[in-house]
């Protein structure tokens, strides 16, 4: 898993939700262990496709169940 | 040969001259809205920054609101209701395809016969009705243009549906346009996107509801994230170019008042259009909930009322919403 896309990600829910950088784990899931609601995980959404400039769905962002699941998509999208 | 034919005169500009709004008396809390949904107070807030809304009575009507609120305008305006020759009134929520609400409150305001419509652009219906007032003044087919926003959502939400029930409420707010010696209504912005038509729609048509019955009668349905995510971008976009086309900067202005669909996404729009901190900017949302047309105008009589603002100042207006559609213009207050 991609260090690099871990460490933006974790940056981008630092700023959108106040989440601790150190929190923003593979394992944790957005909604029920970092506490991102529905608007802002759309937030975190828009950050990362701004910053990787990949495209993400609505329809996808609900598969996007915890952060390693958004580090594997990205991954993905860029390869 | 073609006749020739004599044109109307033109006016060179117009202005918001007035803005009167109506709240219904009834204050829910968000405390009365978790009896029919599963949710709390402190997650309304979070999530829209609603602490309560007003309802309407059941016997009060779209009309009735939107003639409270016009009578204020047009008192404020300092003209006679005789003198206004054109209602255009924005509303989703009139429960009949025809006669218009605009017909009914033209006459109930003792205009003399004044043409009237309804328009039908949902939360951005308040801001298509400024630009198409502009346009009648200016093209000399109007003088006084009455424009209302109302709504009465609580006709069309279902109260147990958690995911809409806390959002919407009922309210009206009028403005009067007229003419002008000075430009003082910036060029809209406008557009929609009707590909993302069902992300806020009806559950089921009225016909559907006939002809299929079932228990449900058609309410309101909204896509949260779709239309967040819309509005944070798309329409941060549309109200830079309202301000580009007004030449005005987002640093002279003296109020940012889009519709009030959500505290969240103001608080996004503002950080995407970079606006300055110290522009005062509408939250009316938290007390009067989202009144979809009738939310610009209801929060700008706020603004004028409390002192927030001056009157004069110049505003950034922006609607948004079912459709979707969107517009935006910069104003100079009345």
């Amino acid at each position: 898993m991609s260090t690099e896309i871990l460490d933006g990600l974790a940056a981008i829910v630092n700023e959108v939700a106040g989440v601790p950088v150190a929190d923003v784990q593979p394992d944790k899931a957005f909604i029920d262990d970092l506490d991102i609601d529905s608007l802002s995980m759309v937030e975190v959404v828009m950050a990362a496709e701004d910053k990787w400039d990949v495209k993400i769905p609505d329809s996808e962002v609900k598969n996007l169940r915890t952060v390693g699941d958004a580090v594997a998509f990205i991954e993905k999208a860029t390869a | 040969m073609s006749a020739p034919i004599r044109v109307s005169p033109s006016t060179e500009f117009a202005r918001i001259m007035s803005v009167g709004s109506y709240r219904p008396e009834r204050v829910v809390s968000n405390a009365e809205v978790c009896k029919r949904i599963d949710s709390t107070d402190q997650w309304i807030q979070e999530r829209s920054g609603i602490r309560e809304r007003r309802y309407a009575r059941a016997d009060e009507s779209v009309c009735d609101m939107a003639l409270a609120a016009a009578v204020v305008a047009v008192e404020r305006a300092g003209i006679s209701p005789a003198e206004v020759d054109t209602v255009i009134l924005a509303t989703v929520t009139h429960p009949y395809p025809t006669p218009s609400a605009a017909a009914e409150v033209a006459f109930r305001l003792g205009t003399a016969g004044a043409a009237a419509f309804d328009i039908s652009a949902a939360c951005a219906g308040f801001c298509y009705g400024v630009a198409m007032a502009q346009d009648l003044i200016r093209g000399g087919s109007a003088k006084y243009v009455v424009v209302v926003g109302v709504e009465k959502l609580t006709d069309w939400i279902d109260l147990d549906d958690r995911s809409t029930a806390f959002i919407f409420a009922d309210g009206a707010g009028a403005v009067v346009i007229g003419p002008s010696a000075e430009p003082a209504i910036g060029p809209v912005v406008w557009g929609s996107d009707g590909e993302q038509y069902a992300a806020i729609s009806m559950t089921q048509s009225l016909i559907d509801y006939r002809e299929n019955g079932g228990e449900r009668f058609p309410t309101l349905s909204m896509q949260g994230q779709t239309v967040f995510r819309w509005a944070v971008s798309q329409i941060a976009i549309a109200a830079q170019a309202a301000l580009e086309k007004a030449g005005v900067s987002a640093d002279d202005l003296d109020a940012f008042i889009p519709h009030q669909a959500n505290m969240r996404i103001t608080d996004a729009m503002i950080r995407t259009l970079g606006l300055p901190a110290h522009i005062p900017v509408a939250r009316d949302i938290a007390t009067t909930g989202n009144t979809s047309a009738a939310s610009i105008p209801l929060a700008m009589d706020r603004m004028l009322s409390s002192g927030e603002v001056a009157h004069g100042g110049t505003a950034l207006i922006i609607g948004f919403g079912a459709g979707l559609t969107y517009a935006g213009q910069v104003v100079h207050l009345p």
